[in-house]
């Protein structure tokens, strides 16, 4: 296969990542857990490089190369530049959490980078089978490390869990992809977008294909009622794994569901759409009414993770550009929310004690002030309420699908999130109205807690301007 | 002079950084109740520059600033005034004054939290009645519920959890709705201006649905029954100052957006549904005076009588086109919506009054039961005649501002419909039955136990709270005019708009 040397350039922040996953895997082999700390500070460093690496790139062009199946555009910039963000402040948060139950093992690190790898794959597959190797990076990654910690029997029932569904939907997602394989004769994404424009495509086929790709990503975002491995990992999996699942991951899912569903298969937008608006109904219902129910912190925001999912498929399922930049804004502010919530449960947490209670917050706001405001700003975004980063999240997708006249599923949507603030002002009274009964003086290191800090003010700050944030999720779709 | 200075963003800004400021101070710096109260005072003497500078012969919207704030999605900083909005913003920056004097003493606890919950939500109340962009509008409408539900939650009563979580979830489930309208009316106006939204016509079945959004939206605010059970909870539980806000201002934010959103945007629908209106405000009138009659809890009992006060907002609003039906004149309409606004602005001052006067007596006794009182004007005469005074204004005692409202609408339905007069003047019995009543209990008679006798009078700082406000209801009560000067044309306005179909 020809291609020209300008081309690789488009894969550069990827291949930057490979080989600094590789050296780091070198290290880890020469110096073993000795130079756990070096390996520590040279994933940062790979990370934060990466980014600088796509920012850079980003004013050089965009467009399609090795022979189509990969693609630069606004949309694999901007994500894959959340994504590796999103994860120096994942690793952040996880070290501290590690050092602390003697998990702090260099195979975190290299799992971490070649998850993210997969994820930026993702992000700019253009390609089934390209996407397709993305996702199984990520995932093989991930289940692996929701494993680590062996003598933990939640954990690795968690791991089993995840593994054996993520593999179902995977093999779901494969059949889909042969069906319209099948029906378009081509991979390549741009292929088939061309084929189903011009050719007569059996509609009957195509639906049926794309049953199977949507429980493909159904699976891999946590919609109901693909939804059910999502508490059980979140609940099992160590914080730190939890974490890391439930942010960066979601972007990349989101990038899947836009090359497969858009940019791939948006001719049979009429098709799709009826199956994403029971998705997305009933991952806000289910979502929503069965987090009131939880206990255990990680399992509300598992669920309340499954709500969100159901609105980021609200403004993917409106079809208009208008609706895919929604949704693009609310799976980047939802990824800063959950990093933050996430971040909160390790930053409470200390060696021996998880946090991970409802009850374990309870008179925060007498404990640390400042942390429960930013708790407190965290859950009032996640609810919905403004002027947070949240509210501007909920508004656009409201708004993209109020714009293309399905009226009713705005009001389920809004309806739902009223009953969604429950749960979050559950956690605020808990943290503001009840006494503590946990004296301790939290116990995080500083690094950790400026960060956290950031975090929440960021969310903060998106809400009173998310005019540029916004503008960038517009211009990607325009 | 005052057109070119943003004082719109001056007094909106100037309490909420404020209150960030004294937030920062923290609770051990004995800075934070002195800076509350100039931050407070400096709002509310600036706010009375809106006042002076307001032409009231325009109903043109004045002191307008606008600027992109989000340009994506097309939301401006659109800030204005009109004849409805001046007296609202005065009357809630005098009430965060007072709670800024009455939270003083009595509150121990976190009190830099406390003052800046009530400066910053003093911010973005006047906000709500300045907004001319909806989602502007919104954002602020939804952002107050957060230091309420916090003030509520952290210095309530015993059952605060409950009352403050009820307070959210009611006020969030109605406002939702809202929000679902005004996405629609940007889809059908393509601007998110309320002014745009005026003039934008809509068929009946969209502005009945638009209706009904904004009807339980601002039905829960004010609250109109049977979506008012929440106010007697949280009044309960709320702490003195919680209470005067929630009385004065957040009910009155239910009304201003009735007439705000509701009458000029869906006229017809308003027209069409007029019926369902006038007969919750006639229920909550009648039967609220009835349930107000029988508690035994002085705040709740109050937290009643405002639903039934409230009761004469939305009459008032929506005699008007029963009157428009009766005669081609209209005449009577303009005394029916200048007599829904005196009665929210005299209820924000006589409401403040009375859950002030229940706070003096509670923090001398810690209790609101009213058999626990009993012959208290013996030991506290200066406080025994102001509350007497304040319970008259409350039952609509001629001379008082709570006569000029509540007659005014009664007078303008007669226009409508004899019976609508008839039941509404009920409440000329029963709210003096149940206030009359309430302080022949607490006022009169003998000392009842030893805790009354040993209660001391009004001090210094309580007499300043309690008379400032007697001088502003009698002033209002003997002389109402610089106050329907100033909305008259606001109200001729609107009169021109409801009139006019939008089919």
């Amino acid at each position: 296969m020809m291609f020209e040397v300008s081309n690789m350039s488009f894969a550069l922040p990827e291949i930057f990542m490979l080989v600094m996953a590789c050296v780091i895997l070198l290290v880890l082999a020469i110096r073993g857990e000795k130079g756990i700390n070096s390996i520590y500070v040279l994933s940062q460093l790979s990370l934060i490089a990466t980014a600088i690496i796509i920012y850079q790139s980003i004013s050089s062009g965009s467009g399609l190369s090795f022979d189509g199946t990969y693609i630069k555009d606004t949309l694999s910039n901007v994500l894959k530049l959340a994504i590796c963000l999103i994860n120096v402040f994942v690793l952040l948060y996880a070290s501290s959490y590690l050092k602390a139950r003697s998990l702090f093992k260099g195979e975190f690190y290299v799992l971490a980078l070649f998850s993210t790898l997969g994820m930026m794959i993702m992000a700019s597959a253009y390609h089934f089978l390209t996407l397709y190797l993305g996702l199984e990076l990520m995932s093989l990654c991930l289940y692996a490390m929701v494993a680590m910690q062996r003598d933990s029997g939640v954990a690795t029932e968690a791991a089993m869990k995840y593994f054996i569904l993520g593999a179902l939907a995977s093999g779901m997602l494969l059949y889909g992809m042969s069906i319209i394989y099948g029906i378009t004769g081509s991979l390549a994404i741009a292929d088939i977008a061309h084929a189903l424009q011009t050719q007569q495509i059996d509609k009957t086929v195509l639906s049926f294909g794309l049953v199977f790709l949507l429980i493909g990503i159904g699976f891999k975002l946590g919609a109901v009622p693909f939804h059910m491995w999502l508490p059980d990992v979140y609940h099992g999996a160590p914080t730190a794994m939890t974490l890391f699942i439930a942010t960066a991951p979601k972007i990349a899912a989101f990038a899947m569901a836009i090359r497969l569903l858009v940019d791939g298969l948006g001719e049979g937008q009429a098709y799709w759409q009826d199956m994403a608006i029971m998705l997305s109904v009933l991952s806000m219902i289910i979502g929503n009414v069965v987090a009131i129910a939880q206990t255990n912190l990680k399992r509300m925001l598992a669920y309340s993770t499954i709500s969100h999912v159901g609105f980021i498929l609200l403004g993917v399922l409106s079809g208009t550009a208008q609706g895919y930049s929604a949704a693009m804004f609310y799976v980047l502010v939802y990824s800063l929310m959950s990093l933050g919530g996430f971040g909160m449960i390790i930053l409470m947490s200390r060696q021996g004690f998880e946090a991970d209670n409802i009850d374990d917050f309870k008179g925060l706001s007498q404990r640390s002030p400042w942390f429960a405001l930013m708790m407190l700003i965290l859950m009032f975004s996640m609810a919905g309420i403004p002027p947070l980063a949240g509210f501007y999240a909920k508004f656009a997708v409201i708004n993209s699908i109020v714009e293309v006249g399905l009226v009713p599923i705005a009001i389920i949507a809004v309806v739902m999130s009223v009953i969604g603030a429950f749960y979050y002002l559950r956690l605020i009274k808990v943290m503001y109205f009840d006494k503590p009964i946990d004296h301790n003086a939290l116990e995080a290191p500083k690094d950790m807690q400026i960060a956290i800090s950031v975090n929440a003010l960021l969310v903060l700050a998106l809400g009173i301007s998310p005019g540029a944030l916004m503008a960038i999720c517009a211009t990607t779709f325009s | 002079m005052f057109s070119e200075f943003p004082l719109l963003s001056l007094i909106i800004w100037l309490p909420i950084l404020g209150g960030i400021a004294v937030l920062i101070n923290g609770d051990n710096n004995p800075w934070a109740r002195p800076l509350s109260l100039l931050v407070s005072a400096a709002t509310f003497v600036a706010s009375l520059g809106l006042y002076i500078g307001f032409d009231s012969a325009s109903y043109q919207m004045q002191f307008v600033e606008q600027a992109p704030w989000i340009k994506s999605f097309d939301i401006n900083y659109f800030l204005g005034v009109d004849g409805f909005s001046v007296p609202l913003i005065i009357l809630t920056s005098f009430s965060t004054l007072l709670v800024v004097v009455a939270g003083w003493e009595v509150i121990k606890d976190r009190v830099s939290h406390y003052m800046a919950a009530f400066l910053i939500m003093e911010g973005l109340m006047i906000a709500v009645f300045s907004a001319l962009d909806a989602i502007l509008f919104y954002v602020f409408f939804e952002a107050m519920l957060i230091p309420l539900f916090l003030v509520i939650g952290i210095w309530g009563g015993p059952n605060r959890v409950y009352a403050t979580i009820k307070f959210f979830l009611y006020t969030l489930f109605g406002s939702v709705f809202l929000l679902v309208a005004l996405l629609y009316l940007h889809h059908v106006s393509g601007s998110f201006s309320i002014l745009a939204f005026h003039d934008v016509s809509l068929s009946m079945a969209q502005q009945t649905l638009l209706f009904l959004a904004f009807l339980i939206a601002f039905a829960v605010k004010i609250p109109m029954w049977p979506v008012h059970t929440w106010l007697p909870d949280a009044h309960v539980e709320a702490p003195t100052g919680g209470s005067v806000i929630l009385a004065a201002i957040t009910l009155k934010i239910g009304g201003y957006g009735l007439l705000r959103f509701a009458l000029p945007i869906t006229p017809d629908a308003s027209m069409a549904l007029d019926w369902f209106v006038i007969s919750l405000s006639l229920i909550a009138i009648v039967y609220i005076g009835f349930v107000a009659l029988v508690q035994s809890d002085l705040k709740k009992l109050i937290a009643y009588s405002s639903i039934a006060h409230m009761g004469f907002v939305t009459l008032g609003l929506f005699i008007v086109f029963r009157i428009f039906a009766n005669s081609a004149t209209g005449s009577g309409a303009e005394l029916a919506i200048e007599g829904a606004m005196i009665q929210m602005i005299s209820h924000g001052f006589i409401a403040a009054a009375m859950f002030l006067s229940v706070g003096v007596l509670y923090d001398r006794m810690h209790t609101r039961e009213i058999s626990a009182y009993g012959g208290v004007i013996n030991t506290m005469p200066v406080f025994g005649g102001f509350a007497v005074f304040f319970a008259m204004a409350n039952a609509g005692l001629p001379g008082t501002s709570g006569f000029v409202g509540e007659f005014m609408v009664i007078l303008a339905a007669f226009q409508a419909n004899f019976w609508f007069a008839f039941l509404a003047a009920t409440t000329l019995i029963l709210g003096a039955a149940y206030t009359l009543w309430m302080v022949k209990r607490v006022m009169f008679g003998d000392v009842a136990n030893d805790e009354v006798a040993k209660l001391t009078d009004i001090n210094q700082r309580e007499f300043i709270m309690l008379a400032s406000l007697a001088v502003i209801v009698l002033a209002i009560g003997l002389w109402p005019a610089p106050l329907t000067d100033v909305m008259h044309s606001s109200v001729e306005h609107l009169l021109t708009q409801i009139s006019q179909s939008k089919l």
